[in-house]
């Protein structure tokens, strides 16, 4: 009895739980409400199915619990039932079917005019490239990658020259403006996660792959991993602005293209914004936090003159030439308790004195 | 045929102890022998789920856990609780124990092999929990174990725990191999005098199917494993494309990381159904029973089973909608994932029927059955969400995913271990278990999933991430679901460590129960008809038993109780003479 009463309480809780919810779909800046729409369908068949089965197995329990007197019906089938049954549940899920993979053709179709613009993941930080003023993107590969190709540009394909490279900076896409998103990783699997957008999809390295969408709301919007990615998959963040077509051409504008950047020496300015700006073009702070939180890092909050207490049992301060070691050869000496997974930066010494300066001010 | 080979002679069986309970080839020992391993490495995944919840619901309160431990204990917890505990406990629990007995056997056909079988598990066991004493810990990578992540720096683990993780897999199928050759052959060559396969119940058909799956979706595991350990050890390719990682340009190339997904997931999906197939059969025998009323469409159950068995080898890649393969594969995997739906709604449908008109004794195993079917209708009806691929793509790892298979593969199953070990405790011992203690886990339990599970589906319609060690500073998230993860935590601990009423109820009971009889439950089917309960060595004493009719004639209108086991002749019910296949069976395994 107790268990009839438990199940209506809980077939009416969820009902109410449902409607009440503060958890609902994150306001949506993108075309995909269809995707929304087909998960209502959904929830609206499948819901109507929770009620009903468990409202009739609370109703048969409080019916035919056992009493001494009762006998229980002998009835091995009853085809013309579960032919009716198998035929209602065939409709419901052809009326979930249907709708799904209708969003399912658009979704796999991208419009003709569409911009392409690439997000490429890394352990643990999105960067993006922009076609140009030829409105193509050039090749890629990870062989090529250096340290000032980040992306792995060809050099060689004249379709590049003219790309734009963000790294550790916000994308910009233009409203209701249909884009292509072309994903591509250098190390391990990613995935690219709005959740405004609905739309997503893995990054994988040795493939391109792509989803599309069109922004319909301007503001910023963050950008999450969606696929393990290692110990840092947690903060491997970044942003999407949409833009009215006039901030978007105006921030295209500001941008080097790829062209530009070879070769080209570090924009020399104040030594302490220039460190600051090499931290969130590396996306250091992926894994070392301002703030003093635990990362996968130590965080470089007061960790300049800190004494650290190393892996090997040794203690070492934090002075100049050790934060500059940790950078170059980041295995060299590790502080303890963090794993061994940063990688070297091969920075030139303005850069490592730039960094370097704006520790200090942690 | 079938059952001609069996000896019939007094089987005392051995006496030292050492050959009893140790290195025992008695289905019967091996069974327990598995389920107390699977039930020990089992309390070790829950304590880790207790220390994710920890660090989601509070986080930064248990200083030890940063992100290494945290991806260690989402790793561990998964595989531990998917492989070691479920498939183990499943199989190598209940389809050792129950095969032999409910098909009139002495034995599994191999017992030597059957003994090997738990020893080989033991020995994964053994290398998967001694990846915590090697430096750098267990594997990070999710249970998924996806490469290139799973064997490269920036993943914890990857020194040792990888290695020993992929070892003891192997090591794992080859213990399943050797258990499920067993109970195939013997459900096909041991079964007694009249048990046609019409006549089976529905703990065996499910049994025996989920084992043929398991044969056939293993070996896709075993080779994944094998050629990601080359890529680990020696430095070979078949998942590795070019990489440049950490900065480095790694000496890879050509490789494909889809391909060990699709390795992955063609073992990987017919392996929910290798857990949740054995759930059911087992449910059905139960829930029959205590409604006091056939299985409601027996014939259609079987069926069911094979359509959701053979089903279940091309769906695989609905796990992977957004995971980059081909998006035209999109359209066949998600039309046949919402047929497989169709056989699955049938089979609650028919469990629902059989309560109907029935007569229905609310022990313990039942209210665990029942919960069994709320459970796994939440876990089910959210599967369409994912199977249908539009829908799935907003949703894909966020925690909308991780209430879906919680609720279908943990729960739901988790309900019916429950359920058949309290049922047929009294068998396996010989004494009741307490029932007050019982019914009083079942509310923690069933309550207790409910509250952690329905309200998680809600944070994925939020968006919120899964597998993220801390969601601090993401702003679309918002203040209340943080104050639900707290809420989830407090009762998942809650659940967890209240869990102990069994264990304290299973112990406890050994020594206090009552005494049980041969069949405390008025049951129908065979185990319950053994001479001595607990049964001996070889299960029948000098006589095999022969079997009437099906195994599930209760409620039979004009008989003088509400049952007649399987081995009553008689003219009542299903009952026919040996041989005389006109019935419920179709003539295949007929004996001769």
């Amino acid at each position: 009895m107790a268990l009839a009463i438990v199940l209506i309480l809980m077939v009416i809780g969820s009902v109410i739980f449902h409607f009440w919810s503060p958890w609902w779909f994150t306001e949506l800046a993108s075309n995909w409400g269809a995707m929304d729409t087909t998960i209502l369908i959904t929830f609206w068949v499948t819901g109507f199915v929770f009620i009903a089965v468990n409202l009739f197995i609370a109703y048969c329990v409080i019916k035919f619990r056992h009493r001494p007197d009762r006998t229980a019906a002998y009835e091995p089938e009853n085809s013309k039932l579960e032919a009716w049954l198998t035929g209602l549940t065939g409709l419901g899920v052809i009326a979930m079917l249907t709708p799904g993979l209708i969003v399912y053709t658009d979704f796999i179709n991208v419009p003709d005019d569409a911009v392409i613009i690439e997000a490429v993941g890394q352990q643990w930080q999105w960067s993006y490239r922009y076609p140009g003023l030829d409105g193509a993107l050039g090749k890629a590969d990870n062989r090529n990658v250096t340290f000032d190709n980040p992306l792995g540009i060809d050099p060689d394909d004249p379709w590049g020259q003219d790309d734009i490279v963000v790294t550790g900076a916000a994308a910009h896409i233009e409203l209701d403006q249909p884009i292509k998103f072309n994903l591509r990783s250098k190390d391990v699997l990613h995935d690219f996660y709005v959740s405004q957008f609905r739309a997503k999809m893995d990054v994988v390295p040795g493939l391109v792959s792509y989803f599309w969408m069109t922004p319909t709301r301007l503001g910023s919007f963050e950008v999450m991993c969606a696929e393990l990615c290692g110990v840092g998959h947690y903060n491997m963040r970044s942003e999407v602005v949409v833009d009215s077509r006039e901030d978007y051409q105006a921030w295209l504008s500001q941008q080097t293209t790829f062209a530009e950047s070879q070769g080209k020496p570090a924009p020399v300015g104040n030594l302490i914004e220039r460190g600051a700006q090499l931290a969130q073009q590396h996306g250091c702070i992926a894994c070392h936090s301002l703030d003093g939180n635990r990362g996968v890092g130590p965080s470089w909050k007061g960790m300049y003159g800190r004494t650290e207490q190393l892996a090997d049992g040794s203690t070492v301060t934090a002075d100049d030439a050790y934060l500059r070691e940790s950078i170059t050869d980041p295995g060299a000496k590790l502080v303890e308790g963090y794993p061994p997974v940063m990688a070297a930066y091969p920075m030139g010494s303005d850069d490592l004195d730039a960094l370097v300066a704006y520790f200090k001010t942690l | 045929m079938a059952y001609a080979d069996q000896d019939t002679g007094h089987h005392a069986g051995p006496d030292k102890f050492i050959w009893k309970y140790v290195w025992s080839q008695d289905h019967k020992v091996i069974a327990v022998q598995y389920g107390c391993t699977a039930i020990a490495v089992g309390i070790l995944a829950l304590v880790l789920s207790w220390l994710m919840r920890m660090q989601i619901g509070f986080p930064g309160s248990l200083e030890f856990i940063d992100p290494s431990a945290y991806y260690q204990y989402v790793t561990m917890h998964g595989m531990i609780m998917v492989i070691y505990l479920l498939t183990a406990f499943f199989l190598g629990g209940f389809g050792n124990y129950l095969i032999p007995l409910m098909c009139g056997a002495r034995d599994m056909v191999f017992p030597f092999l059957n003994m090997l079988s738990y020893w080989f598990y033991l020995l994964s066991v053994l290398i998967l929990l001694a990846s915590y004493f090697v430096p750098g810990g267990p594997t990070g990578a999710g249970w998924t174990l996806y490469p290139p992540q799973s064997i490269l720096q920036g993943t914890p683990g990857t020194d040792w725990g990888i290695i020993l993780m992929l070892a003891s897999l192997a090591v794992f199928i080859i213990a399943f191999t050797m258990g499920g050759l067993n109970y195939i052959t013997t459900v096909l060559q041991a079964r007694c005098r009249g048990l046609t396969l019409m006549r089976m119940p529905l703990t065996i058909w499910s049994i025996i199917t989920a084992t043929v799956l398991g044969l056939l979706a293993f070996p896709a595991l075993f080779v994944s494993a094998i050629m990601l350990m080359f890529d680990r050890v020696l430095g070979t390719s078949f998942f590795m494309p070019y990489i440049v990682h950490m900065g480095q340009a790694l000496e890879t190339g050509g490789g494909s990381p889809v391909l060990f997904q699709h390795l992955f997931w063609f073992f990987g999906h017919p392996e929910v159904y290798i857990v949740a197939l054995p759930a059911f059969g087992l449910v059905s025998d139960i829930l029959s029973t205590h409604a006091r009323k056939n299985i409601f469409g027996y014939r259609m159950m079987v069926w069911a089973i094979l359509a959701i068995g053979g089903i279940s080898f091309i769906v695989w890649a609905h796990h992977m909608y957004v995971s980059g393969m081909n998006l035209y594969l999109g359209y066949f995997f998600a039309t046949t994932t919402l047929i497989i739906a169709i056989p699955t709604a049938i089979k609650v449908y028919n469990w629902t029927l059989t309560l109907w008109h029935g007569n229905i004794h609310l022990n313990t195993p039942m209210l665990f059955s029942i919960g069994f079917i709320s459970t796994f209708l939440i876990g089910g009806l959210t599967g369409l969400f994912l199977g249908n691929v539009a829908v799935d793509i907003p949703l894909s790892d966020t925690y909308f995913v991780v209430a879906h298979f919680h609720m279908v593969m943990a729960i739901a199953p988790i309900m019916v271990v429950f359920a058949a070990i309290y049922h047929w405790y009294p068998k396996i011992t010989g004494r009741m278990y307490n029932e007050t203690l019982g019914v009083i886990h079942f509310w923690v339990t069933f309550v207790g999933t409910y509250l952690i599970y329905f309200p998680m589906h809600y944070l994925g319609f939020e968006g919120m991430p899964r597998r993220y060690y801390a969601y601090e500073g993401y702003e679309f998230i918002s203040e209340s679901a943080h104050s639900l993860n707290e809420f989830i935590s407090v009762v998942a601990i809650l659940v967890g460590v209240l869990q102990i009423l069994f264990i304290i109820n299973m112990l406890m009971s050994l020594k206090t129960g009552k005494l049980a009889g041969a069949n405390p439950w008025n049951a129908t089917t065979l185990e319950w008809q053994t001479p001595q309960t607990p049964p001996a060595h070889g299960n029948w004493g000098d006589e095999l038993p022969v079997v009437y009719r099906w195994a599930y004639d209760y409620s039979v209108p004009g008989a003088d109780e509400d049952f007649i086991p399987q081995n009553q002749p008689g003219e009542l019910g299903d009952g026919r003479e040996v041989g005389d296949d006109t019935g419920h069976s179709s003539g295949e395994g007929a004996p001769a």
